[in-house]
């Protein structure tokens, strides 16, 4: 028994307590790291009107994709999206607010909300309709913008590996934005390729410590590639 | 003549330097890493997370959890780093990458630049583009000189929403090359071929014509 055991047993346990109208924060970039099982589960219990903070919207089928067949999410918060017609089409008719948002500045903000700093300061976006009705102070001669952090009723997350006291590691670039989502969820629910037992992971490797962490699962995943480029 | 794609990449790869790490935008700019000089080492970083792109994989190399910003499946070269979004941004933000090439709809002689959105088309976000455009002070911006109707783009003001105001010193058009200061392009190549005049023509926004404009030249790729 230990008291810092983050496994779950099913996915069904893993996003219990999840409801219509929650804010969810999901790593991934593009297809690539994202948490698709979570994404899945989300689908599968059909709760509405959700908010979604994540870099893109996954494509048809896939991803957060899944989540517009039923219209569950209302608002997103995104850098890039439309690489799905079905997004297109939600958002020609007002059936989704979309928030653009520049990718350093999503990835802040999720940063920002983990470690406890309610807004900050970017020139990213000043003088663009991203600043509008935002407040603006100059440093060193230069304005900035506020952007305010972001914290979500649940974070979904996906690494390489974890041990189950929920230190994880991420597989290259399917890192990307999963560490800050990490650390900005109410409850934080990572799901991995593999789960091994601790000490089996080197300390000083560990991308996300597991004190972030509040549900683990070990998975299998589809990790469908996007735009497969191959050298001849 | 005015330039081929080509022929602007191995342009602005002159701009490079041994030892930068540059950040590479999609079209135009990504065909710069073609004409990296020989013994030159320069670092491409890839704003998902990646510094030290290298090509992309044999069939055997394929690895869904290794892509680059516009969601092609790369490798990492030797030397290379790989780590978070936010960290990629904070490389960017804080003016840690060299040089940033990225393409343009419309700059103006202050220096803006319009790149992500055309109102009434569909709108699909502007990635990382006003970060980089933000954080960057070493920037080259590629496009076209004018639009298929002859519409100059390089204006006296932006027409369409910014992506960055006031960061945008050097311009590369398919018909020349051109720095942007104290509210003014100034015209300091030309494409082989192209005359003053018709850049004068299809510049809109002020520019200012030195009394020699060197022509660029181009060796055949062989």
């Amino acid at each position: 028994m230990s008291g810092f055991d983050k496994r779950v047993a099913s996915y069904e346990e893993a996003m219990q307590g999840i409801e219509s109208g929650m804010t969810v924060i999901a790593g991934g970039f593009g297809l690539c790291g994202i948490p698709e099982n979570l994404i899945a589960e989300i689908k599968r219990r059909g709760v509405k009107d959700l908010t979604v903070v994540s870099n893109n919207c996954g494509v048809d089928g896939f991803g957060l994709g899944l989540l517009l067949e039923d219209r569950q999410i209302r608002k997103i918060l995104a850098s890039y999206v439309g690489e799905n017609a079905m997004f297109e089409q939600q958002m020609l008719n007002d059936e989704i607010e979309v928030v653009l948002t520049p990718q350093g500045t999503l990835a802040e903000k999720m940063r920002a909300g983990g470690a406890g700093i309610p807004a900050f300061y970017t020139a990213t976006g000043y003088g663009t309709p991203i600043g509008d009705g935002k407040e603006v102070r100059e440093f060193n001669g230069r304005p900035h913008i506020m952007e305010e952090a972001i914290i979500g009723d649940f974070a979904i997350v996906k690494g390489w590996k974890a041990d189950w006291y929920g230190n994880v590691m991420y597989h290259h670039t399917a890192q990307n934005f999963n560490p800050m989502a990490a650390t900005a969820g109410k409850i934080t629910v990572v799901e991995v390729e593999e789960i091994v037992e601790p000490g089996e992971l080197d300390p000083s490797q560990i991308h996300t410590p597991g004190i972030y962490v509040d549900r683990l699962i070990q998975g299998t995943f589809e990790k469908r590639i996007e735009k497969r480029t191959v050298h001849s | 003549m005015a330039l081929t794609r080509e022929q602007m990449a191995q342009r602005v790869a002159r701009e490079l330097e041994d030892g930068f790490y540059v950040n590479l935008g999609i079209g135009i700019p990504t065909l710069v890493a073609n004409y990296i000089p020989d013994g030159m080492d320069v670092m491409l970083q890839s704003e998902n997370g990646l510094l030290g792109m290298g090509r992309f994989p044999t069939e055997d190399e394929l690895d869904p959890d290794m892509i680059n910003a516009g969601k092609q499946t790369v490798t990492a070269r030797p030397g290379a780093a790989i780590f978070s979004s936010a960290e990629s941004f904070a490389m960017i933000r804080g003016g840690h990458v060299d040089l940033t090439v990225l393409g343009a709809f419309e700059i103006d002689q202050n220096g803006n630049i319009a790149s992500w959105m055309i109102p009434g088309k569909l709108i699909k976000g502007m990635g990382g583009a006003m970060d980089l455009v933000a954080g960057a002070e070493n920037i080259i911006c590629t496009m076209t000189h004018a639009s298929k109707h002859g519409e100059s783009k390089l204006l006296e003001q932006c027409n369409l929403p910014l992506t960055g105001a006031g960061c945008i010193n050097r311009v590369l058009t398919d018909l020349a090359y051109l720095e942007i200061k104290d509210g003014a392009f100034i015209l300091k190549e030309r494409a082989p071929g192209v005359s003053v005049e018709e850049i004068v023509e299809k510049t809109a926004g002020k520019l200012i014509v030195p009394d020699h404009v060197p022509e660029m030249t181009f060796v055949e790729a062989s």
